[in-house]
Order: structure tokens, then sequence, then C-alpha cells
């Protein structure tokens, strides 16, 4: 993801309040690896969804996605599966927290919803900040700070550090 | 202009005089927190990844195991170990067994006016004792560890002005449901809700953490309540003594984004219906409705502590839950457990036919103890009812007070615990 980038990818829709325990459910918490963990993504709302996930593909969902547990392992799954990037209404604050943390890029965009279908190609645009829809509708989300953007470009806090703060492996 | 409690910590703790909601602070951490649903993620980061060589503060830094206690599996030992091993070389203080991570915190370290980050959703509890709580991930908690700090976004305020008296039958946990029902589970999203108003010279630390805690299911960054009489004979009664100045309140001329008002006389039992914490209904509704229930369940960091078991017993005394219900119960701490004990709470409950077990997160994790099958109903006094939260995705859960939760065991359905109210012993 860079800061300037202009990328298009499939919608994948969902509803409002997707909590935590839908995108990963407890019980595979503890398995060893995020890849794992991936094929049960989504599993008690669409369980054939998380198979059917194509690398550059867009979740575009209502408000309130992510909320419910701190579990790191919702938003690291989402980047693992190759989304794109999350597009939602509004975002719970942790779980809004973690996906930065972890470099997977989320926009806050309302209405976007009834505007696409899912399947349907949307395309972001990080230079001016704008959604477009297959449909020609075209919708502005607000600028993502320069030092969050940067964060995300790193892939994620811990390489931000890394860089940042000299604390050297 | 004046400060609210929560904008007054976070000053204190980022060095400045004053800071405005939507500022962006770093701020100094007082006691940070992890549990065995995710350390495990934490040490892999801060020993593989960052190969950070020691933790900023290990005195004030606490590792608690209490998701999946005792543990079920052979892959749950093996990653518990890895925190075990992580709190031993690094000196962090771990409770192993001890309860729930929350109520620790409160029973032994949080005090007012400090600043508590913790990797687990439900850390707005520490607003009971006027903390300020607020829940992170594991690589923002990895980072904290690293540098004793964390950046943060001042939130803006909602105020919620609580008067009058619940009435008998009625507790702080279906006040906190029916806020959440008003207000929505993205009602509070990145904001404070501070509870004040006359009210709360009558909700003691238990309810107190029973409000603050379910903040977390408004979306909430932190809940908060100024501390006052009832906090300090708290502090004394577990030793710790805290200045003065520390008993932070808001001024009267802070900024509030907005207040909210609740008359405590006027509500009700009060219940969540699956699969969201926002979908309230009276339980003397979900009572014509005839919801029979497979299991009941008391405890979690939301619920499980010596009042809300006295509330239960009371109900339960002397009385046989029905033989198809499978009610647990889980102390919320050792300590309360052992309160339970010398009080002749546990006799009650077992008598009762209830499985009283040890102080875990138990039930509300569903992972562990008394995990649910497919098309089966739970009442439950813990945090949440999301889908498949306590077990199988097709079971359901009910959100409810444990006087609901105790009287809904007695006859096999949802039923309104008013009835069982005083000295009632059929």
């Amino acid at each position: 993801m860079k800061k300037n980038e202009v990328f298009s990818g499939r919608v994948i829709l969902l509803p409002d309040d997707v909590d935590t325990d839908i995108i990963i459910p407890t019980q595979y918490m503890t398995l060893s690896a995020i890849k794992e963990m991936c094929r049960y993504a989504f599993s008690p709302l669409r369980p054939e969804l998380a198979a059917n996930i194509c690398r550059g593909d867009i979740l575009v969902a209502g408000k309130n996605f992510g909320c419910g547990s701190s579990r790191e392992q919702a938003p690291e799954i989402i980047r693992e599966l190759g989304i794109a990037c999350v597009i939602a209404e509004s975002f719970a604050r942790i779980f809004y927290r973690n996906a930065l943390t972890n470099g997977l890029l989320v926009i806050e965009a309302a209405g976007l919803a009834e505007h696409v279908k899912e399947g349907e190609s949307l395309t972001v645009d990080m230079k001016e900040n704008l959604l477009i829809t297959t449909g020609g509708k075209r919708l502005g989300f607000a600028q993502i700070p320069s030092r969050l953007m940067e964060m995300i470009e790193a892939g994620g806090l811990v390489e931000y550090y890394k860089e940042l703060n000299g604390v050297k492996p | 202009m004046g400060m609210t409690i929560t904008e007054k910590i976070l000053a204190r703790a980022a060095g400045e005089q004053n800071v405005r909601p939507g500022q962006i602070v770093n701020a100094r951490i007082d006691w940070l927190m992890t549990n065995d649903a995710t350390t495990h993620v934490s040490v892999d980061l801060f020993k593989h990844k960052l190969k950070h060589p020691r933790v900023f503060a290990p005195n004030n830094t606490v590792f608690i195991l209490d998701h999946n206690v005792p543990s079920e599996t052979v892959n749950t030992t093996r990653v518990q170990n890895i925190m075990r091993g992580f709190a031993g070389e690094h000196g962090c203080i771990l409770y192993d067994g001890e309860g729930v991570c929350h109520q620790l915190m409160v029973e032994h370290h949080v005090n007012p006016g400090q600043l508590v980050i913790a990797a687990d959703s439900h850390t707005p509890t520490m607003g009971a004792v006027g903390a300020f709580g607020a829940g992170v991930g594991s690589t923002d908690f990895t980072a904290a560890m690293v540098t004793g700090s964390i950046w943060l976004k001042v939130p803006p305020t909602l105020r919620f002005e609580l008067k009058g008296r619940l009435r008998p039958g009625v507790y702080a946990r279906d006040l906190i449901l029916t806020i959440i029902g008003d207000i929505g589970s993205d009602g509070a999203i990145y904001k404070t809700m501070e509870f004040g108003g006359p009210a709360l010279s009558a909700l003691d630390i238990d309810d107190r953490m029973v409000l603050c805690n379910l903040a977390a299911e408004a979306g909430a960054k932190n809940g908060i309540i100024a501390p006052d009489e009832i906090v300090s004979r708290f502090l004394a009664g577990s030793g710790r003594a805290v200045s003065a100045q520390d008993f932070l309140q808001s001024d009267h001329d802070c900024t509030y984004e907005k207040v909210y008002h609740y008359d405590l006389d006027k509500i009700e039992p009060t219940a969540a219906r699956p699969h969201f914490v926002h979908n309230r209904a009276e339980v003397s509704v979900l009572e014509k409705e005839n919801i029979r229930i497979d299991q009941g369940f008391i405890g979690s960091c939301n619920n499980g502590r010596i009042e809300e078991l006295r509330v239960a017993a009371a109900i339960l005394k002397g009385k046989k839950i029905k033989p198809e219900v499978r009610l647990i119960i889980s102390p919320a701490s050792r300590q309360v457990q052992l309160a339970a004990m010398r009080e002749g709470l546990t006799d009650i409950f077992l008598q009762a036919g209830a499985m009283v077990v040890n102080p875990n997160c138990s039930v509300c994790w569903g992972a562990c103890q008394g995990v649910l099958g497919p098309g089966e109903i739970l009442i439950s006094t813990g945090t949440r009812n999301f889908k498949g939260r306590a077990g199988s995705p097709d079971s359901f859960v009910y959100l409810a007070s444990a006087a609901t939760v105790a009287a809904s065991c007695l006859e096999g359905k949802i039923a309104d615990p008013r009835k069982y109210d005083g000295k009632e012993t059929k």
C-alpha cells in the first residue's frame, strides 16, 4: 500500500456490527499460525467466504466493524487473506488501531454500501482520497494522517519502530 | 475551560497542563496488563521480531492467566507456558488461576488517577476506582512494554447523569444493558462514558465495575466514575494508601459532548437478546415468550463478584434448579470465592444443583468450560452474546443480571427475578 496509489478490487459486502468473534472465532485462536486461522475467518457468518477471497479484494462493511475483543489476529487474518483494504461506515476503536499497527489499510466512509454490490469492482484513489464505484459514484473520505500512512506502508508498527527508533534486531 | 476526569488523567500522564478532545498525547503508563488469550502474540513480537532485551517497567507489568484456566488442551498449555516463561525471565508480576484479569487489577493494583493499558477489550473496568483504562491489541501492547508509554487520542466525554435508586430485583447490570440498548453498540465509539450523579452514592465498587466494564460494549474507549468515599473505603480495605490529589473530579465548566439522564427508579430487569449487546428486551417481556434455557452462567469480568453471588444465593437458597438446566458459577477471583465459601453461598449453590468452578473467564469466553452445542440457549452474566461466542455458531446467548440467571435456572426458562425477592421460599 502506497500513499498515492490508485487500486481496484472486487467488493465483498458485509453487514453492520461484524465482531471479532466472527472474524476469528475463539476456538481457533490458539492455532499456532495466522495462516492456519485464515480458513475459519468469518465462518460463523459466511462459512464459504474465506476460501473464495482473492488477493486484492476489498471488504465493504456497515457500522461498527471489528467490535468486540482486542484480538489482533482479526486484522492480521484479513491482511493475510490478501484483502487490499476494509472500508466501513465506522470501526470499533481497538480494531481500527490494531489494523493500522498491522499495516492493514482501513477507510471510514459513510454510505458506500448502498452504491456497491458484492462482486463488483471498486476503485480506491489514495491520492485524491476518493472511492469510485462501477456505477460511477464518487465518494470522498478523510485523508489518513501521513504518519499513520507511513506506518501502514512500512507494514505495521513493528517494522515502523525498527526503522524509526532504531530498535534493531 | 475546565477538564473532565479523563482529560485530567491523560494530561497528567502526558505531562501537559491541559488537553482537549482530539488532541494526540504521548502518555506515561502506570499499569500494563495482558492475559493468556493473546500474550503469546506479544511475546513473539517482543522476543523474535523486535528482539528487545528488557521490559520497560516489569514491576508494573502484570501477566494474568484467566482465559483458558485450567488448560483444556496440550496446545493451550504450550501457549500458556510461553507466557509463564516470559514473566519469569523478565520479572513481570504473574497471576496464575487467581481470577479474572480486570477483577485482580482492581483488587490488587489500580488506584484513582492512574492510566492502565491492557491487551483486553474490557479494560474500561478500571474506571470503577477513578482510573483510565483502555484496551489495545498485541502490537500496541508490545510497543508499550518496550517504551512504557503509548500515544492516545484524547476522547470526547459522554456524561451519564444518574439519579434515584434501583428498585428491588434490579441491578447495575440491568442499568448498563438499558443504556447500551439506548445508545447502541457503537454509541460511544472512540469516546469516554462518564457515570455520575446522586445515584452513585448507592452504587458500590462491584456495581461501578459492572457499569464501566460494559462501556466497552458501547464501543467506549474508557468508562469512568469520579472516585469518592466508597472508593476510599475500598482502597483502605485492601491496604492501599492513596493521596487526595489522585481523587480527580470533572470540573464544573468541563465540556461534555452529550449528557444523558437516567432515573434509576424507572429501570426494569433487562436482558440482551442474541446476537448483539444492544438487542435490549425487558425480562418481563421475555418471560412471556417462554424461552427455554439449557444453561445459565454467573461469572466473567462483568459479574461474579461477591454482591452478585449474594443476590443469586438469596434466590437459590433452599431451592433446586431444573434438572435439565446446567448452572455454572465462576466467582471472579479467589478472594471472591473464599468470601463466598465463608458466607455459606457455595453451599447454597451446590445444594441448588449448580456447578461452582474455579475463577476464570469460563463460559463467557466459550473455549474451556461449558461450551454450548448447536441449538442450545444460554442465559449469562457474561460480557457478550455474539454469534458463536459461547460455542457453536448455532447457539444463542441472552445477557442478564445474576438475579435473572438464577431465577431462570429455577424455572428452566427466562424468568423475572422480582417474584423471588424478599422472603419467599416456596
